[in-house]
């Protein structure tokens, strides 16, 4: 036997296999009419609070559900039943970030009549940008705390995102953060988003993004009509 | 540290095309990581170095070409390579005219391009 070598040309998409699942979740999301949005933000800028407050706006009107993704544990899952919301929780047990796969694995457990499913992701500003999940839309949270020079420090989550909120806009009196600076610095990066100023704590926005997600929803379902 | 997730999905593929070619050893492999991403690569280096171990490409080496960011601009219509991501004057803005109606046209892929291999015959 003789050894040969040679090259093979690919040119294949390494995240491909990902991209495949999350269209055909995007594709029964779709069928079932549901608007999912897919929460990335780093840990503690409030993603569950804000879910809390806008889960129970829309859940006036709407049938919501949120799944809770986690290294561990499955406080958060319960945090949002304790607020009166279904959830489901993912753990990933090390991994920084959800994927189309971990996703589909309980996608059964997704009711059909959802009106919108929430997704929070591990907190992380940089993994989960890269993985698609099947969503309708990306939000990306920032808090007043964290500062107002993160957009370009993490432009993909950015790039990738339709909605960028600023949480936490309660503490803007108290600390050195430039909201116009930080909206203009995420626009540059993308011009395409809508950017909402909210407070879980006072309620701040939450009425302008629920309305926005209405606004959606009558969309995607005109579309898919 | 998402790198090992995007290797793993990587020698999936260089799996699957080794079987294809009737590979009996994968010696080279090229990929393209777009400077935007979110891909560090160093780190996916050493992720891809701890994978090969005990796989078809487990003396392969790895070759990483950085794919630069591109923006179409909407105002001159040029397509332009933007400056390094790191330089202080890099800015989401057309590098010719200035414009900040651009668009990403490339420069946030992950590509395997091609594989060397060994086949015996």
């Amino acid at each position: 036997m003789e050894k040969s070598k040679k090259e093979v040309l690919v040119l294949e998409d390494i995240l491909g296999s990902n991209k495949k699942i999350a269209g055909s979740i995007r594709q029964k999301l779709l069928e079932h009419r549901i608007l999912t949005v897919n929460i990335l933000s780093s840990p503690g800028s409030g993603k569950t609070s804000l879910l809390e407050k806008l889960g129970l706006k829309l859940q006036e009107k709407y049938k919501v559900g949120v799944i809770e993704g986690d290294v561990e544990t499955e406080r958060d899952a319960e945090r949002i039943r304790k607020a009166g919301l279904p959830a489901w929780q993912i753990t990933t047990h090390g991994a920084c970030h959800l994927e189309a796969k971990m996703l589909a694995q309980i996608f059964d457990q997704i009711p059909a009549n959802l009106d919108f499913l929430f997704i929070e992701n591990v907190g992380n500003l940089v993994c989960p940008a890269s993985f698609d999940l099947g969503e309708s839309l990306r939000f990306v949270l920032l808090s007043v705390p964290e500062g107002d020079d993160k957009p370009k420090k993490y432009p993909e989550a950015f790039i990738t995102s339709n909605v960028f909120v600023i949480t936490k806009c309660d503490l803007l009196p108290y600390l050195p953060f430039d909201a116009d600076r930080v909206t203009a610095e995420a626009l540059e990066i993308n011009p395409k988003l809508e950017v909402f100023r909210t407070s879980a704590l006072t309620g701040e926005g939450i009425d302008a993004l629920s309305q926005y997600l209405e606004n959606k929803l009558q969309e995607l379902r005109s579309k898919n009509a | 540290m998402h790198e090992l997730s995007i290797v793993a999905d990587l020698f999936s593929i260089i799996e699957e095309q080794a079987k294809q070619a009737r590979a009996t050893r994968v010696t080279k492999v090229k990929v393209l990581i777009g400077e935007l991403s979110g891909v560090v690569p160093e780190l996916f280096r050493s992720a891809f170095q701890s994978y090969k171990k005990g796989t078809i490409a487990d003396k392969a080496k790895l070759e990483i070409k950085i794919t630069k960011i591109k923006f179409k601009c909407h105002n001159c219509g040029q397509e332009i390579k933007a400056k390094d991501i790191s330089s202080p004057d890099f800015s989401y803005a057309c590098p010719a005219c200035g414009s900040k109606d651009v668009e990403l046209v490339s420069g946030r892929d992950l590509y395997l391009e091609k594989l060397e291999i060994e086949t015996e015959s």
